[in-house]
């Protein structure tokens, strides 16, 4: 099962569209909830990452019986020092971004956390790419 | 998830003679759990959870409320009966509570009592049970079963978030069966009856969660008995035991509001909010399975919008009935007059196993062929019109796809693609042109 989804920076009204509908899926397929839950926090907060950083992507969510491979993609900035990025507490996000609850520097690491694979690739001044990967059974 | 439990006990029933299959209720079914078959609504029984939507709407009564009959009170020899304060303020100011407690006298009840009596009690359990919680939060309050339901249904990980301590209603029940229990009263000449305003609390006391036995002997309905006071009252007026001293009518304002909309969460104390009305409920549970929503500490919880002042089986306009709490509040005291015996013997922990989660399967158990079956469904979706008529007998396309592919329907069964190939002309004319073309 392939979902797609196109993600416009600045939209924070439909930050959460993604992973809401992956998460909608799972559920109907009879996935885990403890599964699930690993991937709405992954993706959510991989999806808030776009909307808040770059000027778009796209989501893709492949589901198999196995696994969920979650691909992002976006345009934007990326990510100079991913280093940095991966650190906890680490924030970039502008004050108008943080007032809105988002950017308390906890996304990348979060993502990694909760993932089983976790992949990231960036070219400063044109987008990143992350690959998520989590087990189902 | 283990599948293999005793199925869900209904207090909703669909008579067939009555059911003239207009699909109104299929509508407004928050589980999608009705089809239309046969023309007559039918109902997946583990999907219903008793919410009472349906019966809302239903303009033949074919949907039926499984109550006890008044005559069994006759059973026993001690007639209690529990009424909610949302009875009360169904009747105008002018049917004053002594003369409603008169009629009920005459009808044959021994004793009356408030149920919101038990409510008191609960602020500080509560409040300790959300302090003490070691599971993720918030806690889910246990008040409104048709909720309850959802979240077994619906939102299976919730399950082990709902508050496991039992509603005022039951610690009533149990503070008054003590008392006769020590007054030397065999308890088998005990019958605890209780007007309930819904049908999702009669299914909560047949079958409760948690392995919990409710010593409620039997359920009246509401709109029931509401007609048979206001008749009474009409025929016959007041009723000379107004001053019946059988009437535990005690209450304190936190308890006569416990059953409208904020009524619990008020009390509560960190971050607790109360929602109502079904789509409500759904709407933020789904959020806050997306993790959008955090750090909430408690939730209330309500299936009717309104809470109990819009229950299924209450009579006049649910804000008519708001006011008339209020209005009935503004005398009561803080504190009842019997919360110190309440508290002595009574509490709302009751030795109870989590809620079982009871995960609707949409498609398969297995998820290799539920996948196939969910890009079918997918594929199918492309091919029906997306208006969602329900002249299919689903409630929307999206489950109609579903029950092709769950061999519960056949493609056949969109009426609006057979007059499309009828008259394509005549249906692009209306739907236009896009929908039915790749």
């Amino acid at each position: 099962m392939d979902l797609s989804f196109n993600i416009q920076g600045g939209d924070f009204t439909s930050a959460g569209t993604a992973s809401s509908q992956v998460r909608r899926t799972l559920k109907e397929l009879g996935v885990d909830a403890s599964v699930i839950k690993r991937v709405v926090v992954a993706l959510y907060e991989a999806e808030v990452n776009i909307v808040a950083h770059a000027y778009k992507g796209e989501i893709v969510a492949q589901i198999s019986p196995e696994r969920v491979f979650l691909k992002l993609t976006d345009e934007g900035p990326g990510i100079p020092d991913i280093e940095k990025a991966m650190t906890p507490g680490y924030s970039t996000a502008s004050q108008e971004v943080r007032e809105m609850g988002f950017g308390a520097g906890m996304g990348l690491p979060n993502i990694c956390k909760n993932a089983d694979v976790f992949n990231l690739h960036s070219v400063p001044n044109k987008g990143t790419t992350v690959e998520i990967t989590i087990q189902i059974s | 998830m283990d599948q293999q439990k005793k199925p869900f006990h209904h207090a909703l029933r669909i008579n067939k003679e009555l059911c003239i299959g207009c699909s109104r209720c299929m509508r407004v079914c928050p589980t999608e759990a009705l089809r239309v078959i046969d023309g007559k609504a039918t109902l997946h029984p583990e999907w219903c959870i008793d919410c009472g939507e349906c019966f809302k709407v239903c303009p033949v009564k074919a949907i039926l409320v499984e109550d006890d009959d008044i005559a069994r009170i006759f059973q026993f020899k001690h007639r209690l009966l529990l009424i909610p304060s949302i009875f009360f303020a169904q009747f105008e100011e002018k049917l004053t509570l002594d003369a409603i407690k008169g009629i009920l006298y005459d009808m044959g009840f021994t004793e009356l009592c408030t149920v919101e009596q038990g409510a008191d009690i609960l602020v500080d359990e509560i409040n300790r049970y959300v302090e003490e919680f070691k599971g993720e939060k918030p806690v889910l309050s246990s008040y409104c079963p048709a909720v309850v339901r959802l979240i077994q249904v619906s939102f299976p990980s919730f399950a082990d978030q709902i508050m496991r301590l039992i509603p005022p209603l039951e610690i009533t029940a149990q503070y008054y069966r003590r008392e006769y229990e020590k007054n030397g009263v065999p308890l088998e000449d005990v019958g605890i009856f209780y007007v309930t305003p819904c049908a999702a609390k009669i299914a909560a006391i047949k079958a409760p969660v948690g392995g919990y036995v409710s010593p409620i002997n039997g359920v009246i309905n509401m709109s029931e008995l509401y007609n048979k006071v206001f008749l009474a009252y009409k025929q016959k007026g007041t009723s000379e035991n107004e001053h019946c001293t059988l009437i535990h009518s005690s209450l304190s304002s936190v308890g006569i509001h416990w059953p409208t909309t904020g009524g619990e969460a008020v009390n509560i104390k960190g971050r607790a909010l109360a929602i109502d009305s079904m789509p409500n409920v759904i709407d933020f549970l789904e959020r806050l399975e997306n993790e959008e929503i955090k750090g909430v500490d408690f939730l209330e919880l309500r299936g009717c919008d309104m809470s109990c002042c819009g229950g299924i089986l209450v009579q006049d306009n649910r804000f008519l009935i708001k006011e008339r709490i209020e209005k009935l509040a503004e005398e009561l005291p803080k504190k009842h007059m019997l919360d110190q015996e309440f508290r002595n013997v009574c509490s709302g922990y009751i030795p109870m196993e989590p809620v079982e989660p009871r995960a609707m399967i949409k498609y398969h158990p297995d998820i290799t062929i539920a996948l196939q079956r969910m890009e079918e469904a997918s594929r199918l979706r492309g091919l029906l019109p997306d208006i969602d008529c329900g002249a299919c007998g689903a409630p929307t396309c999206e489950a109609l796809a579903e029950d092709i592919v769950c061999n519960r329907a056949t493609m056949e069964h969109c009426v609006i693609r057979h007059a499309y190939q009828a008259d394509a002309e005549m249906i692009e004319k209306i739907w236009g042109k896009k929908r039915f073309r790749e």
